[in-house]
């Protein structure tokens, strides 16, 4: 009783950022059992993972940009254009794939910058220094694709980036090994450092989670990882896309928890004038953040080029909607300062859910772009009202 | 003999689980002015708030009866429309737009649904020469001085026929002329028979105006005092206030040792662009290591330009003149330059530019110290947990947790991580600009305290303050600004309210 009493307030404190968790594992139910299962078939879910790394690292990539009180509308077409570079790179010009992608995240970073200086050194409000970008970048696109129309692309490394899956190592039972490896390894470093930094609280003579509930918590976490490797064991394994994401959001996750960095950024958003008083060099911030969101535009033109294996000229239309979309259910705050990394990527699977599982019951398209418009807006109204009843 | 204009009666409210309001009594008799006394969070605002519907009728417990009839208010609107107007501390005027725009805002003039902005402006110049302000009704609010700001708030409360008048701290932003002018135009409305609320800091304003004063302490009524009967006095209201006598509120420091001068400003002026005027000019000042420096003056005077232009130029005026720190010539790019020198600056603004609200204590504790709590650019969380108890104890400051967000803090609690946050980084000069604004005597005592410790431990401070009490009873120097000009250095024997005040307004 007493710990289930422990459990209910944890929730309660958190249940900001547990809702989003809570509204996926509800949509995912909800779609399961309407379709009998297929939903959560390793196959269904596997595709639906690989559909939606193009917009997560958006998504990663804007969280900051919101955060820090901007927004970027030239990611989507900026995505386009830089795939389309690549794609010109490798089947044109001949330069091998190892030496395009760097080239490809250099030149992304530089587009970011240049949002970043528009916004950081001139002062022009980043609605329009990026809606501005975003025109360019859309011409370019046209300018660089008009010749040839759509690009196939036929290097297999770099396809497999965007459709390609970890080598297996053999199969057990029809599951992929290394998948189950890698998961494995996944639960092992998770319960590893949740148990350092249990040890190092205790150490400080803070209070920590009871016992009972620590372990419960460890079980649950461990089961879920264990039960979306088991599932993507089932078809193909892991694929790049997958393990891409998760690096983009393993370091992003990082870097804005645990650095100093980070705190900069929340900093900014949270109080720009503040900020500069505290010494922090708030034009720098913005620069770091714009140039990571370009150089994330960049990865994510790069898998989305490799996923269609072509550069087409309407690449990259809409992908900053849905960043934003994605961003905000995932609850950040245009207030500022507030926002998750993690967050922004459930978002984004969140999105990815509703078309997939709407897709599979055969709703119309006029009806799933309404019913994603209704999430997005629930989203938010949660995230306001929460806040609200913490104010 | 007298009749109630206002009779709040054992109101009590509660927000969730805390007790706000305990069975308190308020009565304000027709056509005076009553002063609303108490320490920060002592229920003050809340019980205006109960009184003007912004917490409606039915979450509160007892009854407000308003001109002999229960009122039972479930909105702003309705107070308002019973002659209730609140003039909040933070003004609530639409700075782009003009005087009489802002007169009218939600009270407009219409003729068949149509505004009619001639009427609009006749009526507007009538409000105007009420207040006893004299400027064109179609200037912008932004273009107006914070005095006058605070008479066009007054212009349209009193346009929409306002019998009961309630002021929140409404000098606390002003200068000792404008609230004099402000004071003076209470007791006009007053014969003009307009009842009148006022929540104060400023005791001597209390004294000096009110008929009658109710103190709140805890969320009670402790007492109201009557000034006919010569009860208001300084020393009955503190110790009502804050429940014990304080002999003396500015603490005495005893063997003072100053050392060599550790920042120096020689023909130092900064002219702003934007402004396109110089808001410091040809200032000779200095600090010795262990002094506390005044600088007194009006506001406007220069005092927080002067600091911004020492501590690393974040509004990038163009600086003219020596900077000598430790006696070695010094020029600072950015805050962080200063703040490496060994210079912090405590924001008079606390709310707009010294923290950051939405976060919680730990944060902005190391927030302009991450290196001390990190390796390699990666934080120890559980060194930041350590570090802000730490000053949490240090500063008395009242919270929970070093969780608990920053927002949602007394002004006094904030001021106090708003300091803690520069004494993690180990300064050797502190710049407090206006460090006790809208605190409560406690707390303001507590800071003096904190003060007298770090000169002790060998820190100086440079303290900007309008409180001239504060400023005669804290410093061992007193520099006087006017007009972004330093007008004199007093030694603190030679000091007096009256010599400073003399050079202020030279």
């Amino acid at each position: 009783m007493n710990l289930f009493n422990e459990a209910k307030s944890l929730v309660k404190v958190n249940i900001r950022d547990y809702g989003m968790y809570i509204a996926l594992f509800v949509i995912m139910l909800t779609f399961t059992i309407m379709t009998d299962g297929l939903f959560m078939s390793s196959r269904n879910i596997s595709n639906l993972l690989d559909a939606t790394g193009y917009i997560a690292v958006l998504a990663v990539g804007m969280t900051l940009v919101i955060v820090i009180r901007e927004i970027d509308l030239s990611v989507g077409f900026a995505a386009g254009f830089m795939g389309a570079i690549a794609a010109i790179l490798m089947t044109q010009m001949g330069v091998p794939v190892y030496i395009t992608i760097p080239v490809i995240l250099v030149l992304g970073v530089l587009a970011g910058l240049l949002n970043g200086a528009l916004v950081a050194k001139i002062g022009i409000p980043s609605f329009v220094a990026s809606l501005a970008l975003m025109l360019i970048f859309r011409g370019a696109l046209l300018q660089v694709t008009e010749k040839t129309g759509t690009i196939n692309v036929n290097d297999d490394f770099f396809n497999a980036i965007g459709n390609g899956f970890i080598p297996s190592l053999g199969e057990v039972a029809g599951l992929h090994v290394l998948s189950l490896i890698l998961g494995l390894l996944c639960i092992v470093f998770y319960i590893y450092s949740e148990i350092t930094q249990r040890a190092n609280k205790k150490k400080y003579q803070f209070d920590v989670m009871s016992t009972g509930l620590f372990i419960v918590k460890l079980i649950f976490i461990s089961a879920i990882i264990a039960y979306i490797t088991w599932i993507l064991a089932g078809y193909n394994g892991f694929s790049w896309t997958v393990i891409i994401m998760l690096g983009v959001v393993a370091l992003y996750h990082f870097l804005t928890t645990k650095t100093v960095l980070g705190r900069h950024i929340y900093a900014v958003g949270s109080n720009p004038e503040a900020a500069h008083l505290t010494g922090i060099n708030v034009k720098k911030i913005t620069y770091i953040v714009f140039g990571s969101m370009g150089m994330l535009s960049a990865l994510s033109g790069i898998l989305f080029t490799a996923r269609m294996q072509s550069a087409s000229t309407t690449a990259g239309t809409l992908f900053e909607l849905d960043a934003i979309a994605a961003a905000y259910v995932g609850g950040v705050s245009s207030a500022g300062g507030v926002g998750k990394v993690t967050g922004a990527i459930i978002g984004a699977i969140v999105m990815a859910s509703l078309s997939s599982g709407m897709n599979l019951l055969g709703v119309g398209v006029s009806y799933q772009y309404m019913i994603r418009g209704g999430v997005l807006a629930a989203a938010v109204i949660f995230d306001v009202m929460t806040r609200k009843k913490r104010g | 003999m007298s009749e109630y204009i206002l009779e709040m009666k054992n109101i009590s409210k509660e927000f969730t689980g805390v007790k706000a309001l305990t069975d308190v009594s308020f009565k304000v008799e027709k056509g005076e002015i009553h002063c609303l006394i108490g320490e920060n969070g002592a229920g003050k605002s809340t019980l205006m708030k109960v009184l003007s519907g912004v917490y409606p009728h039915g979450t509160y417990i007892g009854d407000i009866v308003f001109e002999g009839g229960v009122q039972q208010f479930g909105r702003i609107s309705d107070s308002v429309k019973a002659g209730i107007a609140i003039i909040y501390q933070e003004l609530a005027l639409f700075p782009d737009l003009t005087v009489y725009e802002n007169i009218y805002a939600g009270n407009e003039v219409k003729r068949g649904g149509v505004i009619d902005w001639n009427q609009t402006i006749v009526q507007a110049k009538q409000m105007l020469e009420k207040v006893g302000l004299d400027v064109n009704p179609e200037v912008l609010i932004k273009d107006l001085g914070v005095g006058k700001q605070q008479l066009v708030e007054i212009a349209k409360a009193l346009s929409k026929n306002v019998k009961l008048l309630i002021l929140d701290e409404p000098t606390a932003a002003l200068n000792e002329n404008d609230s004099e002018n402000l004071l003076e135009l209470l007791r006009e409305l007053k014969k003009q028979g307009i009842t009148c609320i006022m929540i104060s800091h400023k005791l001597k304003e209390v004294i000096s105006i009110a008929d009658r004063a109710t103190v709140i302490r805890d969320g009670r009524t402790i007492c109201t005092l009557d000034g006919s009967k010569g009860e208001i006095t300084e020393n009955s209201i503190i110790k009502n206030m804050v429940g014990r006598e304080i002999d003396d509120i500015y603490p005495k420091r005893p063997n003072k040792k100053f050392g060599d001068k550790i920042l120096e400003l020689n023909n130092w002026s900064a002219y702003d662009a934007q402004l396109g005027r110089h808001v410091v000019k040809n200032v000779d000042f200095h600090v010795k290591q262990g002094e506390i420096v005044g600088i007194a003056g009006l506001m406007g005077s220069g005092r927080t330009e002067l600091a911004l232009s020492i501590f690393g130029n974040p509004k990038s005026y163009k600086l003219q003149g020596d900077l000598f720190v430790d006696g070695m010539p010094a020029k600072f790019h950015h805050t962080s330059d200063a703040i490496k020198a060994g210079i912090a600056y405590v924001t008079e603004d606390r709310k707009g530019d010294g923290l950051f609200l939405a976060q919680d204590i730990k944060s902005n504790v190391v927030a302009a110290n991450l290196k001390g709590i990190s390796k390699n650019g990666v934080i120890n969380d559980n060194e930041e947990v350590k570090i802000a108890n730490e000053y949490k104890t240090s500063m008395h400051v009242k919270a929970p947790s070093v969780e608990q967000i920053v927002g949602k803090l007394s002004g006094g609690n904030q001021q106090k991580v708003s300091i803690g946050k520069w004494l993690f980084v180990g300064p050797k000069l502190l710049i407090l600009d206006e460090p006790t604004r809208g605190i409560d005597v406690g707390a303001k005592f507590e800071i003096y305290t904190i003060m007298n410790q770090l000169i002790s431990e060998g820190m100086s401070i440079i303290m900007i303050s309008s409180e001239l009490g504060e400023v005669l009873g804290m410093s061992d120097r007193v520099y006087v600004m006017a007009e972004g000009a330093m007008k004199g250095e007093l030694p603190i024997e030679e000091a007096t309210q009256e010599n400073i005040m003399q050079l202020a307004t030279q």
